[in-house]
């Protein structure tokens, strides 16, 4: 048993799914009590609502400085609420923005650091941590090396969200203190493009990727024809972005994102090595191309070799008639 | 001004990776051994500001012996000298290990930017950047698709999952860059010849300041317990359309409603 931090991300006082799911997974893994830290505008709201999630003590810091600055001002909150809990394992979301605050907490406690860990066993007072490495080729274990603090950033969809019920947590406010203003990093506007109504890409659990194959950056109006009918986020190759059909945030791959959905659905992309490092550790990967020789093929479970200009639309009719 | 790109070598994606069996590290001798991609964004941002404003870029660069192709490279798009940190007790280093090294070498230089990638294709922990702005109490501005620069100001504009976060610093900072921030250049057939001959100044642990029990495998804060190769996938059904769509469409329906799916 041992006592573990979960670093809770929320949209406006709601617990992200995320975080959800990683409650689940300290409360599972761990077997000790599980404190939570809630950051920013609305962390209050969202911190009485963790007690369904078997979370005992809340540490908030309910203050606009933590949305003013991009990292620095929360990495000050995560080591108060760290050295305030005594916690030696914590889990947060291994998004781009949390691992920042996560990397320099590390530096600042002298606690060790592991990313995009897809699975945890508990391992005396520490976990170990699995996650993938070498794009997919390879797996890893790793954890922490002595006594120090161990940070784990989880992937989303790695495990399940549940409720465990249980009392309203104690409510603890961080009294932070601000690094230097030299230190810091402003947020000056942040600006949401189109398409946001859409899953993001590293928390969903389908993808439709969409590649060269399509012709035009119109023929993404074809994947996420799709990708809306089957609920899913919309990723790119990097021939798509590069061609500037499509932004670069959604682009899987070496130089772009790790994903491992449920259902990878890949058209008109060949699966060049460096797309494959960033999609392959996927469950299931189902891919249209019209060239049978395409490398995509040798690692889908399901392949359609056909034009997707013709397919795809009769796929998207075909799922709306089974669905009536 | 004077920038730091901080530069990694690292396997090509494409070459087979060899795990040393006693440590789980990689033999970095084994395969075809490449400069980051993400780091040659960096460079060629680098290479903007200095041709813009004027600048003098320095490449920085951690690893062993052998990374001195990997900082000649980075040379040949035209930067003007390099550091080369190398020291048998790197061996095994994990990211922070790797920061504090960098960290050390740049606490002994002027400098007003650090440029860098984003990720590693190898490591990929996506963490130096924020852990060598935390040793240097610098801020950082990551994820950069967009830098502009305005006296001792930097705005980023940062990638996000729904768009871009406007971010704001002075300098001197951390700055790290994604792909969709430029389209570098390729090394001119002077720039290749150039670079045999700019400085590469070589040090090891102690002349940067860092002990040896703080990094390498023994010291660094997170230790590998097992690597494993992960299961091949087998290549799965295949159905061919017969070029009415109808045929692809109805197989694959049916795949993935026996799948859950729909
Ligand atoms: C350093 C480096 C980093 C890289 N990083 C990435 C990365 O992060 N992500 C990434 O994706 N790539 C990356 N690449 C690029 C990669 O090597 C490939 O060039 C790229 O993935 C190709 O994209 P694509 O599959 O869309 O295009 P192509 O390889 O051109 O494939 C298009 C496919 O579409 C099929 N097609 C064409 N028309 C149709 C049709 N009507 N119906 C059905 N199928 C059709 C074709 O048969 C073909 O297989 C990187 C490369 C390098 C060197
Ligand atoms: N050994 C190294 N030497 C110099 N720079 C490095 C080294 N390792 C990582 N970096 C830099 O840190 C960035 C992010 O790498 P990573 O955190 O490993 O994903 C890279 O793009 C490099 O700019």
């Amino acid at each position: 048993m041992t006592d573990v931090l979960v670093l809770v991300d929320h949209d406006h006082g709601e617990p992200r799914k995320v975080s959800r799911q990683l409650l689940s997974a300290a409360r599972e893994v761990c077997g000790g009590p599980v404190h939570a830290v809630v950051l920013g505008a609305g962390a209050r709201d969202s911190a009485e609502r963790l007690g369904a999630h078997g979370v005992t003590t809340v540490y908030t810091w309910d203050a606009e400085e933590a949305d003013r600055y991009v990292t620095e001002t929360r990495t000050a909150a995560l080591c108060a609420a760290i050295e305030r809990s005594g916690a030696r394992v914590v889990l947060f979301p291994a998004d781009p923005f949390l691992t920042d605050v996560a990397a320099r907490a590390a530096v600042r406690l002298g606690a060790g650091i592991i990313t995009d860990a897809v699975g945890l066993e508990r391992d005396g007072d520490a976990v170990v941590a699995t996650k993938a490495i070498f794009g997919g080729e390879m797996t890893s274990r790793c954890t922490v090396r002595g006594e120090r603090p161990e940070l784990v950033g989880v992937k989303a969809n790695a495990f399940d969200a549940s409720e465990s019920g249980g009392a309203a947590p104690e409510l603890v406010e961080l009294d932070v203190p601000l690094p230097g203003q030299a230190a810091r990093a402003e947020v000056v506007e942040v600006v949401e493009e189109a398409g946001g109504e859409r899953p993001e890409m590293t928390e969903a659990t389908i993808i439709v990727a969409g590649g060269r194959g399509l012709g035009e950056a119109d023929g993404f109006g074809l994947v996420e024809r799709l990708a809306d009918s089957l609920g899913g986020a919309v990723g790119a190759s990097r021939a798509a972005t590069d061609a500037g059909w499509y932004p670069h945030q959604h682009q899987i791959g070496q130089t772009g994102k790790t994903v491992a959905p449920q259902l990878y659905v890949g058209l008109g992309i060949s699966g060049a090595i460096q797309h494959r490092a960033g999609m392959q550790t996927s469950q299931t990967i189902v891919v249209v191309n019209k060239d049978a020789e395409a490398p995509i093929f040798s690692i889908a479970d399901f392949g359609v070799v056909g034009d997707l200009h013709a397919v795809v639309p009769q796929l998207v009719a075909e799922i709306d008639k089974r669905r009536a | 001004m004077r920038i730091i790109c901080p530069v990694k070598r690292v396997p090509d994606t494409a070459a087979a990776k060899v795990l040393r069996p006693e440590d789980h590290t990689l033999d970095r001798d084994a395969g075809e051994a490449v400069l980051n991609a993400n780091d040659e964004w960096a460079i060629e941002e680098a290479m903007r500001v200095k041709e813009r404003d004027g600048a003098e870029v320095v490449a920085l660069c951690v690893g062993p012996q052998q990374a001195q192709t990997t900082v000649r490279k980075a040379l040949s798009y035209g930067l003007d000298a390099a550091i080369q940190v190398t020291d048998p007790a790197l061996h095994g280093s994990d990211a922070a290990a790797v920061a504090r090294v960098l960290a050390g070498a740049l606490a002994a230089e002027d400098f007003d930017l650090v440029l860098m990638g984003n990720q590693s294709s190898d490591a990929r922990t996506m963490l130096v950047p924020a852990m060598l702005a935390e040793f240097l109490d610098l801020p950082a501005l990551t994820y950069a698709k967009r830098l502009d620069i305005d006296g001792r100001t930097l705005t980023v504009h940062r990638e996000s999952s729904g768009g871009h976060v406007v971010v704001r610093a002075d300098m001197p900072a951390v700055v790290s860059v994604v792909e969709a921030i430029n389209e570098p250049r390729y090394p001119s057939f002077k720039g290749i010849m150039a670079a045999k001959r700019k400085p590469l100044d070589t040090r090891d642990l102690a002349a940067v300041g860092v002990g040896a029990d703080e990094v390498g495998l023994a010291h660094s804060w997170t230790r590998v317990v097992d690597v494993s190769p992960r299961p091949t996938r087998q290549a799965g059904e295949t159905v061919t359309d017969d070029g009415s769509g109808t045929v692809g469409a109805v197989a694959l329906a049916d795949f993935l409603s026996a799948r859950k799916f729909i």
